[in-house]
C-alpha cells in the first residue's frame, strides 16, 4: 500500500506538486496521465524519494519515507523504477545489468542472481543478448532489459516514468506488451504515460494530474468516457481525435 | 675516425668532453641507485595519489557540504603552493612538531608527491564523475545502492575510462616531480646525478643520461595509456 499525505514539492517558487493525497492499494495498476510539466513525473519520483517532498508524507507499507533517518535504501530495493531514458549501466553487460544490484545490494548469491536474471531476460525476450553491452541494443531492447533489471529485484512496487517516450514509434509496442504482461503478477504498478491505448487496456485506475493537482481519479471507463473536469475533457479532445 | 673525433671541439673540452662521459660511465652504479629510489617513490607516490585523489574527487561531488569544503581546502592548498616548499616543510616541520620522530627521506618523498598529485587527481576524478549523466546515479539509487556503492560500482568505473588520459598526464608529471626530493637529499635519480656531477663538474653527460632515464620512464607510460584508451573506445 502506497500512501501520499499532503505531499507538496516546490522548486524555488514553482510548485510541481501541491497537497497531493493518494492511496494506491497493493496490486493496483495505476496509470498517471497529464500534460507535460503537470507534475506527474515528480509525483512518481517522490514515491521512491528520488525527489524529496518539500512537505507531506510518503508512506509505503507503513514505513514513512519522509521521516528522519527513514530506511530509504532498504525500501528502494522493493520499489523498482523504469526510466524514460532506460539508464542501463553502459559499462556492464546485459546480464550484469540485471544481476548486479541483487548481488551487491540484496546479498543474493551470484549463481542465484544470474539464474533469475536469465529467467527475466527470457521473459522480456532477450536472453540471446545476455553477453552484449547496452550500446549494442536498440532503444526498445534496452528498455526491456531495464524492465528485467527492475524485475530481478523482486519488487513489490514498480514505477514506470514515461517508459516509451524516448522510443521510436515501432518499438513502443514491444515494450508495452512486456509491461502489460506483468499485469497479472500482483506487483503494484504506477505508470506515467501518454499511451492512451495502454491505459485503457492495462489500468485498474487512471488519475489525471494538472498543475500539481490530481483533478481526475477513477476507472479507465470513467476517465475516457465520462470525465468530470473541463481540463480533462480538453486534454482528451486533443489527444483522442 | 679518431682523427675526426679529435677535430670535434665539444668532445675535447667543455661540459660534454669525452673524459667526463668516461667518468660518468665508470660510476654509473650511482645513477642506477638513484633510479631505483625514483622508481620506489614514484610507484608508491602514485598509489597514494590515486587513493587520495579518488577520495577527494568523491568528496567534491558529495551532497554533504562539509565533505565538499574539506576537499576544496585540500585541493586549493596543494595546487596553489609549490611542491618544493611542501616537501621542504614536511622535511623540516615534522621533526619540530614531533622531536625524535625519524621519517626516512624516501617516505617524505612518497607523501610529498602523493599528496600533491592527490589534489590534481582529485580534480580529474571530480570532472570525470560530473561527466557521468545524472540518470546513472538515479538508476543506482533507485535499486537501493548506497551513495558509496553507487560511486564504487556505477559511477567511478565509468568515470575512470574518461579520466584515463588526464590521469596518465598526472602519472608522468608525478614521475618528473619526484626529482623535487633531491632538495632534501632524497637519494633519487635527480639527487644522485646532481651530487655526482657537482663533485667534478660532469654536469653535461650526467644530465643527458638522467634526462634520458626520466624520458624512458615516462614515455612508455604515455604510450600504454594511449593503447588502453583506444581499447576502451572500441569496447
Amino acid at each position: 500500500m502506497i500512501k501520499l499525505v499532503d505531499v507538496s514539492k516546490h522548486f524555488g517558487l514553482h510548485y510541481a506538486l501541491k497537497d497531493i493525497n493518494l492511496e494506491v492499494p497493493t496490486g493496483q495498476k495505476l496509470v498517471i496521465i497529464g500534460p507535460s510539466g503537470s507534475g506527474k513525473s515528480t509525483l512518481i519520483r517522490c514515491i521512491n524519494m528520488l525527489e524529496k517532498p518539500s512537505s507531506g508524507q510518503v508512506i509505503i507499507d507503513d514505513v514513512d519515507l519522509t521521516a528522519h533517518r527513514a530506511p530509504i535504501a532498504k525500501v528502494r530495493q522493493e520499489v523498482a523504477m523504469v526510466f524514460q531514458q532506460f539508464n542501463l549501466y553502459p559499462h556492464k553487460t546485459v546480464l550484469e545489468n540485471v544481476s548486479l544490484a541483487p548481488i551487491v545490494v540484496s546479498g543474493v548469491s551470484k549463481e542465484q542472481a544470474t539464474e533469475s536474471a536469465l529467467k527475466y531476460l527470457e521473459r522480456v525476450g532477450l536472453s540471446a543478448k545476455a553477453d552484449q553491452y547496452p550500446a549494442q541494443l536498440s532503444g526498445g531492447q534496452q528498455q526491456r532489459v531495464a524492465i528485467a533489471r527492475a524485475l530481478n529485484m523482486h519488487p513489490k512496487i514498480m514505477l514506470f516514468d514515461e517508459p516509451t517516450s524516448a522510443l521510436d514509434p515501432e518499438m513502443i509496442q514491444e515494450v508495452l506488451e512486456v509491461i502489460i504482461g506483468l499485469a497479472d503478477s500482483g506487483i503494484t504498478m504506477l505508470v506515467v504515460t501518454h499511451e492512451m491505448g495502454f491505459a485503457k487496456e492495462a489500468a485498474d485506475r487512471v488519475i489525471f494530474v494538472d498543475e500539481g493537482h490530481i483533478i481526475e481519479d477513477g476507472t479507465p471507463e470513467h476517465f475516457f468516457e465520462n470525465p468530470q473536469h473541463d481540463r480533462t475533457k480538453l486534454f482528451l479532445s486533443k489527444i483522442l481525435r | 675516425m679518431s682523427e675526426l673525433i679529435q677535430n670535434i671541439r665539444f668532445l675535447q673540452e667543455g661540459p660534454f668532453a669525452i673524459p667526463r662521459w668516461e667518468a660518468l660511465f665508470s660510476n654509473i652504479d650511482v645513477i642506477w641507485q638513484g633510479l631505483l629510489v625514483t622508481l620506489l617513490v614514484a610507484s608508491l607516490g602514485l598509489v597514494l595519489a590515486l587513493a587520495l585523489g579518488t577520495v577527494i574527487g568523491v568528496m567534491s561531488t558529495s551532497h554533504w557540504r562539509i565533505a565538499r569544503a574539506v576537499a576544496r581546502v585540500y585541493v586549493e592548498f596543494f595546487q596553489n603552493t609549490p611542491l618544493l616548499i611542501q616537501v621542504f616543510m614536511l622535511y623540516n616541520a615534522i621533526p619540530l612538531m614531533y622531536p625524535g620522530l625519524f621519517i626516512p627521506v624516501v617516505v617524505i618523498g612518497i607523501f610529498g608527491v602523493g599528496m600533491y598529485h592527490g589534489a590534481y587527481i582529485g580534480e580529474v576524478v571530480r570532472a570525470g564523475i560530473q561527466s557521468i549523466g545524472r540518470g546513472q546515479l538515479e538508476a543506482a539509487l533507485s535499486q537501493g545502492f548506497s551513495y558509496v556503492g553507487t560511486m564504487r560500482y556505477i559511477i567511478i568505473p565509468q568515470a575512470m575510462r574518461i579520466v584515463l588520459p588526464p590521469l596518465t598526464n598526472q602519472a608522468v608529471n608525478l614521475i618528473k616531480n619526484t626529482s623535487v626530493i633531491a632538495i632534501i637529499a632524497g637519494g633519487d635519480l635527480m639527487y644522485a646525478g646532481d651530487s655526482f656531477a657537482g663533485r667534478y663538474g660532469h654536469y653535461g653527460p650526467t644530465y643527458v643520461v638522467v634526462g634520458l632515464l626520466y624520458f624512458l620512464l615516462c614515455f612508455p607510460l604515455a604510450r600504454l595509456t594511449r593503447r588502453l584508451e583506444d581499447q576502451t573506445r572500441a569496447a
